[in-house]
This record gives structure tokens, C-alpha cells and sequence, in this order.
């Protein structure tokens, strides 16, 4: 059997609490939530905390306040499920709801948190796989090791932002609420995020990620597109999500972002820039499309060929603009291919 | 180092002294004898060892005990009225829903959460409450006809009763009553 290591387990009742545990352990400390990220990475030796900090009991950290009149906030501990069926969400936040309900699968939503999904492990084959596996083949730097074994050259690791809804918050401008030692901090979700698949979260040890705000809903329409290997539950191996705010026709506000092509979800700026003032004909959205295609550079180091996630993700992001657009009778928000 | 746990498993009381870092599936098969609950992948990917939790299926590969104390959990072990199976289990042994098996624990739990929800879920809803239980006998439409047919018969039960007494839609959710 795959069983966890060893660790001593603290429950912490309030932020205080917890924060306070993880500075008197120090490195030694992880936090849990849902569990369902950390603990098969545990089991395959990737992290081995001595002592797990559970925010389970912490109950300012669930739960959905405010409307989308006034704005959004959720906090970290709410399951994905909760999130994927929450009416004023899933009516004025579509990104996010749809992005929460294909993460993994309903047992795994019933467990997983909104907080936990946003810090989700970077991935990639080389390190997704048990200790003995990963000893035969040499170990790369993201645990154990010290060279890139997808790129070997590289000072750098290329680990995959695999979230779904970290590209739907960014699209939908959300913020997110940092408490430390030091006290709490609010910054925009693209800030939490850092282009390097072993420290991938812009946040020190000790912070811990409590709220999710999202800004007043106004006029924004959103989508969210997966690409998965099976129909039933898989990781990304994209994610497109979109936001824009229409004026009649033309489009006056947009946002694109990749999930799963880099090492955090990526914003296709370029294409966001050419959709301002446009309407999205078929014409638009193609070269839009073209664009967005420029900043996905994903390796070979998840499932598919690269060469193919690169050219599906112009698809994708053509199909979201059509949904936003209403061009589309509406189709299934998540695509496999065998 | 050991830690004292108080679980409800299957509506019995359970005092445990077991290492924290033990999972609820290890518990549950090791320490308590219940190996109703199968291990498959041990990591979160293929369903086998759900089991429910206040009534929602959740992983017990990937569930602590000590975070699920004074909540109640149900095994495969908890369907069953004595001898009497639960309408799902009499199903899926009438239609063969199952071949090697390995799975059939985990949709059980999985199918009787989704019936007690939704008295007569459509078949894609039964697919999508059924997506992460991975069968790898490649099964899956007898399992679906017969989570239909105890859908049918459980509903059918509750009409010719008449209104469904608190007593007998316990019956038919399994939460209720002593198990043997």
C-alpha cells in the first residue's frame, strides 16, 4: 500500500492558531485543507511534513458572502462542489462555477477547497509519480533532484500550472486575502502567481490564503473550456477561460487566460488588446484566436503531444468567444479526446 | 505515536487508538475488520474506496479520522438490513452489475448518495454522480441499468406505501436503524 508518512497532526480552531503553528514549525510545518492535492503527493514522498496544520475546523474560512451587486467573497475552505452549485455564482461568475464543477471528480469536489485548488501543486510527468519511479529515472529538480529532465538544459523548473479555477479568477480580475505573522494582505490573483514550476506561489510559508473576492459582476459574461484526456475527471491539459464586457455588440472589456500551458495560468494580452472596440465576428475572433495561440508554449511533459496543445488552444479560445458572443447554440464546456 | 479517535462507522460507536497519519481507508479495513471498502489506486484516482460521510460520498484513501469525528460514516457494510439487501444491491446482483467487483463497493455508496438525493435521476445524471468510480472491466451499462432499476423500484416501494413513513424511507436511503 501507498501510506502517508508519518506526522504529527495540529487543529487549528482560528487563523491565529494556525499561524502561529506554522511559525513555530517552521519548514517543518505544511497546511491542509481538503487533502485531496496534498495527500497522494505525500504518499508518493513529494512532500513529507512533520507536522500537518488542518484548517478544517477554522470556520471563518467557508463559506459565500455578498452578491454580485456588491461583489463576491468566497472563503478558501469552501468545497469546489459548494462553489460549482452556487446559484449567484453560477449565474453572474460562469467561469468559476463551471471551472469548480470539472475539477476532478464529485467525491474529490466534495473534499477539495476553492483555497486549495487555487494553490494546487504544479505538475509534470517527470514528477507526478511514486518514489520508486522516480528514482529509477534520476529525479528531477522539482523534489530530489537537481536537473530539468524535460528540458535538461533548463536552470529552471517547467512543472505545469494544473488549476482550473486559478485561470477562471484571473479572467473574472478576482483578488485574494493573504494572513500571516504579520498580519493580512490583499492583492490581485495574477500576483499570487510566479512563472517557476517549483515556487509557483508569489506567498511566504507562513501566509495563508483565506478569502477569494470577486469584484461586482456588472456587465461581465465568462466562459470556462477544458480539454481533459478522459470525459469522466482529469487534470487540464488546457483551460481557456474568458471574460468580456459588452456594450451593445462591441467588446469593451476582455480577458484571456490559459491554464496548463505554462507554469502558472497565463494571460494572452495581445489578444485581449485586439478584442477592445471590436465585435466579435467570425473575422475577429480568428485573428483573436491566432493571438491568444502566441503565449501557450506548453513541453512535453503532460499528457498529449505539445505540438497539438499549442494548436488546440487557438480552438479553444475561438470556441470561448463564440460562447461569450452568443454565436454558439452552446456546446459541452469540457472536451475529451482519446 | 497513536491518538484516540471516536468515529461513527455504520451507526456504531467506534473508540480507536491509531497513528494520526493512518488514512480512513486503512482504518476502516485494518483496524476495524470493515474490508467492504476496497484499495485501488490509494490516490484519489479511481473511486473504489468511497465511502459516504453524513450521507456524501467522499474518498476514504485521502480522509483522515481524526478530522471526521462526530460525523457519520457508511461502508458497503452499512446497505444491507440483515439479510434483507438494499434495493441497489439486489439490482446490481439480478442485472450482473458487476464483474470482477473490485468497483462495485465504492458505485454502491456512490448510486445510494445520488437516490437519496434525486428519486429518479435521468441516466446522464446517473453517469455524472457515477464519473469518479472507475470500472475497469469497462461495465459501466449494466451498472447504470441497474442503478435505474433500484431508482424504479425504490420509488415504486415508496407510492405503494403511500406517503413513505419517516421508518421506511430510512429503509430505503439505508441510514436508519440497527445494522447487522
Amino acid at each position: 500500500m501507498m501510506r502517508l508518512p508519518p506526522f504529527t497532526y495540529v487543529a487549528a480552531r482560528t487563523l491565529a492558531e494556525a499561524t502561529a503553528a506554522l511559525a513555530e514549525h517552521g519548514h517543518a510545518a505544511m497546511l491542509v485543507a481538503g487533502g485531496t492535492d496534498l495527500y497522494p503527493n505525500m504518499k508518493r514522498r513529494q512532500f513529507e511534513p512533520r507536522v500537518l496544520v488542518g484548517l478544517r475546523g477554522i470556520r471563518e474560512l467557508s463559506g459565500v458572502r455578498g452578491s454580485a451587486r456588491e461583489g463576491v467573497t468566497l472563503g478558501a475552505g469552501t468545497t469546489l462542489s459548494t462553489v460549482a452549485a452556487h446559484r449567484e455564482i453560477a449565474t453572474h461568475y460562469p467561469a468559476l462555477a463551471t471551472a469548480a464543477g470539472l475539477v476532478s471528480s464529485p467525491q474529490l469536489r466534495a473534499m477539495g477547497t476553492i483555497g486549495g485548488n487555487v494553490c494546487v501543486d504544479t505538475r509534470c510527468n517527470y514528477y507526478n509519480q511514486s518514489f520508486e519511479w522516480r528514482r529509477a529515472i534520476g529525479f528531477c529538480m522539482k523534489k530530489d533532484g537537481d536537473t530539468c529532465l524535460v528540458a535538461p538544459g533548463s536552470t529552471r523548473c517547467w512543472a505545469v500550472s494544473s488549476s482550473d479555477t486559478a485561470p477562471a479568477l484571473v479572467s473574472l480580475d478576482a483578488r485574494v486575502r493573504l494572513v500571516g505573522p504579520g498580519g493580512e494582505r490583499t492583492v490581485p490573483i495574477a500576483a499570487l502567481y510566479r512563472d517557476d514550476g517549483i515556487e509557483h506561489l508569489a506567498k511566504t510559508r507562513e501566509e495563508i490564503v483565506t478569502d477569494i473576492l470577486l469584484p461586482p459582476a456588472d456587465e461581465w459574461r465568462s466562459t470556462y473550456l477544458k480539454l481533459r484526456r478522459r470525459g469522466s475527471f482529469d487534470f487540464p491539459v488546457l483551460g481557456v477561460a474568458v471574460a468580456a464586457r459588452l456594450e451593445g455588440d462591441v467588446v469593451r472589456g476582455a480577458r484571456i487566460v490559459l491554464g496548463a500551458v505554462a507554469s502558472l495560468p497565463r494571460s494572452a494580452e495581445r489578444a485581449e488588446a485586439a478584442l477592445i472596440g471590436r465585435r466579435l465576428t467570425p473575422e475577429v475572433i480568428a485573428t483573436v484566436a491566432d493571438l491568444a495561440a502566441g503565449p501557450s508554449k506548453p513541453l512535453d511533459n503532460t499528457d498529449f503531444t505539445h505540438p497539438y496543445r499549442k494548436k488546440v488552444t487557438r480552438v479553444f479560445v475561438a470556441r470561448a468567444l463564440r460562447a461569450i458572443g452568443g454565436l454558439d447554440a452552446g456546446g459541452s464546456a469540457v472536451e475529451e479526446v482519446a | 505515536m497513536k491518538t484516540r479517535i471516536a468515529l461513527t462507522v455504520n451507526d456504531q460507536p467506534q473508540d480507536l487508538l491509531v497513528p494520526v497519519h493512518k488514512t480512513l481507508l486503512e482504518v476502516l479495513r485494518e483496524d476495524l475488520g470493515l474490508t467492504g471498502t476496497k484499495h485501488g489506486c490509494e490516490l484519489g484516482e479511481c473511486g473504489t474506496c468511497t465511502v459516504l460521510v453524513d450521507g456524501e460520498p467522499i474518498l476514504s484513501c485521502l480522509a483522515l479520522p481524526v478530522e471526521l469525528q462526530g460525523r457519520r460514516i457508511t461502508t458497503v457494510e452499512g446497505m444491507a438490513d440483515g439479510a434483507r439487501l438494499h434495493p441497489l444491491q439486489q439490482a446490481f446482483a439480478e442485472l450482473g452489475a458487476a464483474q470482477c467487483g473490485y468497483c462495485t463497493p465504492g458505485v454502491l455508496l456512490t448510486a445510494q448518495a445520488l437516490l437519496a438525493s434525486e428519486a429518479l435521476p435521468a441516466r446522464d445524471r446517473i453517469k455524472e454522480a457515477l464519473a469518479g468510480n472507475l470500472c475497469r472491466c469497462t461495465g459501466y451499462t449494466k451498472i447504470l441499468d441497474a442503478v435505474e432499476l433500484a431508482a424504479l423500484r425504490m420509488s415504486r416501494g415508496r407510492a405503494s406505501r403511500g406517503g413513505a413513513s419517516a421508518e421506511a424511507s430510512g429503509e430505503m436511503i439505508g441510514t436508519t436503524g440497527t445494522r447487522a
